[in-house]
């Protein structure tokens, strides 16, 4: 299949339908307008199920209800819309449920701007929502990289009954490069969903979807169960690429646009005979601490690169466990740093190590 | 002209069609089965504001989507030449709207090329196909796509209903070209 | 001798505006602005500003402004009000922030009779985010997530607001006007007049909601907008005054 020139929103929306969506639920905020207006028509043409809710809380109430009845349902917003998901997070990964949250990341905090960020890195790997849950979360850096994720999100879903969260930063969202949306994904083994109401049963055969548990020790229980699931994922869902490695000097971490930038970085470094690599998390959480092991003896110095003030900096250090220098590079607000600066920042460490 | 790559900057205020000629360029550069990538930059106002994207065309897979200098930079407007100027690689192209721009600063060691695109575009009869008269002087000064591959992508975009305006634009991308042929050896 | 015969308001500050052209949100700021000055209380007044075209309008009022996250102007106001009851507090809002993700807000504030003046600037769509369908989007409207046009078996009907809010019981002013042409503008600043008045008076939610145009998303001219403002807005929106506590007894 040849590849098709596409903008980052509407890619996702359109591999979200390929990857079986069957309900969409969201509401309008820049920089991710083009994938409840894509869906809006698309839907509808197809049968499936599309709301324009009247808020984000709304939506994600509705991706509650949907994913509980058992079908493949979505939600998109960008980072003051991702932080009012957060109450319909935690009951939707408290129930057990899958679904798929679009993150098109613009900086905070607050009303912020509408320029990426990469600035909610801790709302969704520490919770933005309470209690002991987690979202398995992507970021992506390109589109073939995204549409493929989102294609294989709603089976990861489905396959741990948990939230899955695809983090974008605005630019991946408003960028436009060719795709191919037909790559195969890895499929999963999925049982039955046995456990969605949908409104076939009565007596002790129905289904209650519920994230209340008032025993404590129920409760427990319950978090325990989810606590196994979060361990078997982080066993088995780490995912990241490693560049560059080979007698390194100095190893970037950095994930979606920055992980770019930092690549026309490494170019740069390397016409100057320094040799740099990178550790890019496709996962943000589970976060990929099996890479940190493989970092050759060679390397110096860590540098951490974010579009924030240092937000995955401390997962870097608990990943670091103590071995290297770890120093961070950020640009936060919406500014793309230019490829030059983190060669700088690279500089420096040599300075300093 | 380095044929590798291509870095191209297009900046003027929202409403002057700066998102579709970079669109435009990368849409080319898809049909010709290279690496493309093109991004927009603009203030959350539909109309007025300061918009501005990038577009990378290159023969490798490409890096970081921001670059600090363009090969190209087309200017629509005076706050976007302000801007913009400066951001030319040396040996680049300074492509701008005489139209709105009059004697402005010329940067040293690249080349800067006027096109009064708003008034050649009233010429044709619809102002509104200024973007395309620049493309098409885009085109003659750097040959990165045949006017075929640009209109092949033009028929398509303007898609269903717009027809209409082909034969418009066709003439606006012509005479763009026309403009750089006949004032060839004038720049600078 | 030359004599000032008209003269830009005090209570707006020398900002250029951002709006489209065409857009009635500069009239609607002109009309405050007037009014605030008439009643002199520009200097003990605070304005929410909320999220959509009119998000800067703090740059443009010419007294104190909050900005309030999308939809929470009326909680925020309320929260203004309680804790500085003798300034004049005012929400400017978009029928997507009211009527939608905003309407749980609005309605308390109403219901608990905050005395807080709500000015809604209803041009049914999502003007800043690029033309999005909003509740009081009319039946076969075209908008970016209504592409083939609201449906009622879809979308159901565009929502009535000051029909609505009429029915609170300490909603104290609420009336609809338009601004599509010089006598309805006067209209219009009759009517916030009497809403800011009510709150000085202290007799509890007022609220005006303006019938407004979006050229640029609704796809036309000014002129053609202000036409179907005219003509089909407000056939679905009736003009006029929908509440009054005045003309009841205590």
């Amino acid at each position: 299949m040849g590849k098709v020139l596409m903008k980052g929103n509407e890619a996702i929306a359109l591999a979200a339908v390929k990857g079986g969506c069957d309900a969409f639920f969201g509401y309008p905020i820049t920089p991710q307008n083009e994938i409840p207006e894509f869906l809006s028509k698309y839907m509808n043409e197809h049968g499936k199920v599309f709301v324009q809710a009247e808020s984000e809380v709304a939506a994600i109430n509705m991706v509650y209800g949907a994913a509980g009845s058992g079908v493949r349902a979505m939600t998109s917003s960008s980072s003051p819309g991702i932080a009012l998901k957060q109450e319909g997070i935690s009951y939707i990964a408290a129930a057990e449920l899958p679904c798929l949250i679009v993150n098109v990341m613009r900086g905070g905090p607050g009303l912020g701007g509408i320029q990426p960020s990469q600035a909610d890195y801790k709302q969704i790997t520490r919770g933005g929502g309470n209690g002991d849950y987690q979202v398995i979360a992507f970021a992506p850096e390109n589109l073939q990289e995204t549409v493929d994720v989102v294609k294989e999100s709603f089976e990861i879903a489905d396959f741990y009954r948990n939230p899955v969260m695809i983090a974008v930063d605005g630019l991946i969202g408003q960028m436009m490069e060719p795709v191919d949306l037909d790559r195969p994904i890895r499929k999963r083994n999925l049982e039955e969903k046995k456990w969605a109401t949908t409104g076939q049963s009565t007596g002790e055969n129905r289904r209650i979807v519920t994230s209340i548990h008032l025993d404590p020790y129920d409760l427990e229980r319950h978090s325990m169960k989810l606590f196994a699931k979060y361990q078997k994922i982080k066993e088995n869902e780490q995912r990241y690429e490693l560049i560059n490695m080979k007698d390194a000097q100095f190893i970037i971490v950095a994930y979606g646009s920055m992980s770019r930038i930092c690549r026309s970085s490494i170019e740069l470094l390397s016409e100057q005979g320094i040799k740099v690599g990178m550790i890019r998390p496709i996962t943000i959480w589970p976060y990929p601490k099996k890479a940190f092991d493989e970092i050759p003896a060679s390397v110096k110095g860590i540098l951490c690169a974010e579009l924030s003030t240092g937000q995955m900096i401390d997962d870097v250090l608990i990943s670091n466990n103590g071995r290297w220098k770890v120093n961070f590079f950020g640009r936060t607000g919406g500014v793309l740093p230019e490829p030059e600066e983190i060669v700088e920042a690279i500089k420096k460490m040599m300075g300093e190590v | 002209m380095n044929m590798n790559s291509q870095k191209v900057t297009i900046a003027g205020f929202g409403g002057q069609g700066v998102m579709m000629i970079g669109q435009m360029l990368a849409y080319a550069a898809t049909e010709e089965n290279m690496h493309t990538l093109w991004f927009p930059s603009y203030g959350p106002e539909t109309r007025g504001g300061t918009a501005n994207c990038s577009v990378t065309i290159s023969k490798k897979e490409i890096n970081s989507p921001v670059f600090a200098k363009a090969d190209t930079v087309i200017a629509l407007n005076l706050p976007s030449y302000m801007k913009f100027a400066p951001k030319v690689q040396q040996g680049g192209i300074l492509l701008y709207n005489e139209s709105l721009i009059t004697n402005p600063i010329q940067p040293e060691g690249i080349r800067v090329i006027g096109v009064p695109i708003n008034d050649i575009a009233i010429k044709l009869g619809n102002p509104k196909v200024a973007n395309m008269v620049i493309m098409g002087a885009y085109l003659e000064l750097t040959h990165l796509f045949s006017e075929e591959a640009i209109v092949k992508v033009l028929k398509k975009l303007l898609g269903k209903g717009k027809e209409h305006l082909i034969d418009i634009n066709i003439e606006a991308i012509k005479a763009g070209r026309e403009h750089i042929l006949k004032t060839r050896g004038q720049s600078c | 001798m030359n004599q000032i015969v008209y003269k830009k308001t005090k209570g707006l500050t020398d900002t250029e505006l951002s709006y489209c052209p065409g857009c009635t949100h500069g009239i609607i700021h002109k009309l405050i602005g007037e009014i605030l000055e008439e009643l002199n209380v520009i200097d003990r007044s605070i304005g929410v500003a909320s999220v959509g075209c009119s998000v800067f309008s703090y740059y443009y009022f010419n007294c104190d402004m909050q900005q309030a996250a999308h939809g929470r102007s009326c909680a925020v106001a309320t929260g203004i009000k309680r804790s500085r009851p003798d300034s004049i507090v005012f929400t400017y809002q978009g029928d997507g922030d009211l009527g939608s993700i905003g309407i749980a807000e609005a309605i308390h504030a109403a219901n608990r009779g905050e005395n807080i003046t709500v000015i809604l600037a209803n041009n049914a769509i999502y003007g800043m985010t690029g033309g999005q369908m909003a509740p009081t989007t009319l039946i076969g409207q075209k908008t970016t997530t209504s592409q083939a046009g609201r449906s009622e078996a879809l979308h159901g009907l565009p929502m009535k607001i000051s029909e609505i809010f009429a029915q609170i019981p300490k909603a104290a002013y609420v009336e609809r006007v338009s601004l599509h042409n010089p006598q309805h503008v006067l209209k219009a600043k009759k009517a916030l007049k009497k809403a800011f008045t009510y709150q000085m008076e202290k007799k509890g939610f007022t609220m005006i909601e303006f019938i407004s145009t979006c050229p640029v998303n609704w796809g036309m001219t000014p002129n053609e907008a202000l036409k179907w403002a005219k003509e089909s807005m407000i056939e679905y929106f009736p003009l006029g005054v929908y509440k009054d506590s005045g003309d009841e007894h205590e």
